[in-house]
């Protein structure tokens, strides 16, 4: 896409999140705050997924560590600001842990392990009472109050999450766009073409999942400050799930995939309402028959379209495969 | 305190048994195709359902029922799920194949919830469960009987691989699907008889497990995850294995719950899986691949 649309594309979809909740009811508006905060959390995953090519299916659980973190501090009366940080920095050292291990080999192990990882967090919030509450989960989280600016109200809470997000995906942009970044593009191209250019595949791979590991705790962070109640069962294996869909829909590796698959996944359920319990059979039915026929998702079935009624010259096509060395 | 460990141990190995059938099932389709099945749990989950369907809308007797469920799971957790999913993913890559099968495990799972029932079904058992004595250990009949049958299974299915012209080149085909192909063996052919093997490991897996438990459209999620974590302990590559992994899980997890927690007990398939991948990252009894890009 040239350069100024997608800039002036940019503009007009922050300026759509900025005016869509205008006279809108509360609940169209928790429904859009629900929307960035899995967006961001699905943005942390794509970065594993998408551009690490990983599989890691504990996104729910570093929600559960972010937003845990953040609603005991701020219930013990830290400002949300600092509370979150912590949050987030708990998430990448247990990423880090985590990752460490199961990195070291060559296969889905990440995926074996965050899998088992998330049942784990799953029981210790749930047996931890004196600290997690247990099955009663924790009520009352405060929201932040910045001075001028309470967030009490879902209006400024939404504004507030759309800052948040719109600060997250700027740093993602930068964390793509760096060398670091580049190193991530060429591990998911050809990881043995990375590796002989000297790029540490594993240390990057471990830092793609940490790092998305982050993004999942600050979109804990944000949950637990919008339900302003949590409790172990939201934050099961089947979220996970739900957040791994939310890329794969979108199109993983695509910067605004996790958006677009984010919207999809809160939207769905809205419009699939008089379909019932039967929702979720539609859902993975539609996931599977679109990994069939466009496996980019989304994104990619906006690219195979305009593909077909813009021809566009490309350059030496036999190299754009590589050498299919592997 | 001899008699209780014993008792302990029995029961463990008995679902370990279990649990070895669908790792090694999960460790041939791993092997054969290169692709994890992330739905192999609802794989375990569904053949009991579709027996419970043959019992109550098409009044079949018990044998009757059960082989309708095996010959229906073969059907559609074999030749469905290789032709319809695994055959057009597969070319995309492992990734997009992993997240398919992910979202056919929600469809299986969310199938059964809706159109049978979210509640835990009784499920007839295929062997009394009268309680015997065996030096002092007091076991049910029904665990010896699923242990000896479970162990018989595998032992068919060695002979099978070991012996037997198809069996080879099934071999043939996990090991080297281009080889085998110069070397006259019908590639796809083996390829889809390793998907019909895991269906039928699956149900027969299903039929001795869901009578201890309930049947229930949950049950897979447990169930998935300790057989896929009993196929890496045990080795990837190796039907033996996947078997020791799975016993190893089964007898661990009931000394665990019995003498150490029971709250914590589903944390110890991710503590050996780290423990493994650390030490020995090929598994128990497996054989290193050698690369590690």
């Amino acid at each position: 896409m040239a350069a100024w649309l997608r800039r002036i594309l940019i503009v007009a979809l922050i300026t759509l999140a900025i005016a869509a909740p205008l006279g809108q009811g509360n609940y169209i508006i928790y429904v859009m705050t629900s929307w960035l905060v899995f967006s961001v959390a699905a943005m942390g995953l794509n970065l594993t997924l998408g551009y690490a090519g990983q599989i890691s299916l504990a996104q729910a659980s570093f929600m559960a560590i972010g937003a845990y973190t953040t609603a005991l501090l701020t219930l013990a009366g830290w400002h949300w600001l600092a509370a979150m940080p912590l949050g987030v920095l708990a998430c990448f050292v247990v990423g880090f842990g985590l990752g460490y291990p199961a990195l070291r080999v060559k296969g889905h192990f990440l995926a074996f392990v965050t899998l088992a990882f998330n049942t784990l967090v799953f029981l210790v919030l749930r047996n931890e009472e004196w600290l997690t509450g247990g099955t009663y989960g924790l009520v009352g989280i405060p929201r932040p109050n910045l001075g001028l600016f309470s967030t009490m109200r879902s209006l400024p809470f939404y504004y507030f999450t759309l800052t948040v997000t719109i600060i997250a995906a700027l740093a993602m942009w930068g964390i793509v766009r760096s060398p670091w970044g580049r190193a991530f593009r060429a591990l998911r191209e050809n990881p043995i073409r990375a590796e002989s250019l000297g790029v540490d595949t594993r240390r990057i791979t471990l830092l793609a999942f940490a790092i998305g590991s982050m993004y999942g705790g600050l979109a804990g962070a944000l949950i637990a400050s919008l339900v302003q109640f949590i409790e172990p069962g939201s934050f099961g294996l089947a979220h996970s799930l739900r957040i791994l869909l939310m890329v794969a829909v979108g199109g993983a590796g695509y910067f605004f995939g996790p958006f677009l698959g984010a919207g999809v996944v809160i939207l769905l359920p809205e419009i699939l309402r008089f379909t019932e319990g039967y929702y979720l059979i539609i859902y993975a039915v539609l996931v599977i028959v679109m990994l069939i026929f466009v496996p980019t998702g989304m994104i990619g079935m906006w690219g195979r379209i305009r593909d077909r009624f813009i021809a566009r010259p490309v350059a030496r096509a036999d190299l754009q495969q590589g050498a299919q060395l592997k | 305190m001899m008699s209780q460990f014993l008792q302990v141990l029995l029961s463990g190995l008995a679902t370990g048994s279990i649990y070895a059938l669908v790792a090694i099932g999960f460790a041939l389709v791993w092997q054969a195709a290169q692709t994890i099945n992330f739905a192999q749990g609802e794989f375990v989950m569904l053949p009991a359902f579709l027996v419970l369907v043959g019992l109550n809308y098409f009044d079949l007797p018990l044998w009757g029922a059960l082989l309708f469920g095996l010959a229906m799971s073969i059907l559609i957790l074999g030749a469905a799920f290789k032709k319809l999913v695994v055959e057009p993913i597969l070319p995309h890559g492992g990734i997009t194949l992993v997240i398919a099968t992910i979202a056919l495990g929600i469809l299986i799972r969310e199938s059964v919830k809706e159109f049978y029932s979210a509640e835990g079904q009784p499920f007839p058992s295929i062997f009394p469960s009268d309680p015997i004595n065996i030096f002092g250990a007091v076991v049910s009949l029904q665990d010896i009987l699923n242990l000896v049958l479970s162990l018989g299974i595998v032992v068919l299915l060695t002979l099978f691989l070991n012996r037997t012209r198809t069996g080879r080149c099934m071999q043939a085909t996990a090991q080297n699907p281009a080889v085998a192909e110069i070397l006259g063996v019908d590639v796809k052919r083996m390829v889809l008889y390793t998907f019909l093997i895991n269906a039928a490991l699956a149900a027969l897996a299903s039929f001795l497990i869901t009578p201890v438990y309930l049947a229930k459209f949950s049950n897979g999620e447990t169930l998935g995850l300790i057989a896929f974590i009993a196929a890496i302990i045990g080795g990837f590559n190796q039907i033996r294995g996947a078997l020791v992994g799975g016993l190893l899980i089964g007898v661990l997890d009931n000394l665990v719950a019995t003498y150490v927690t029971a709250e914590y007990r589903a944390a110890l398939p991710l503590i050996l899986l780290i423990l493994i991948i650390l030490v020995r990252p090929q598994g128990i009894l497996g054989t290193p691949e050698g690369r590690a890009v």
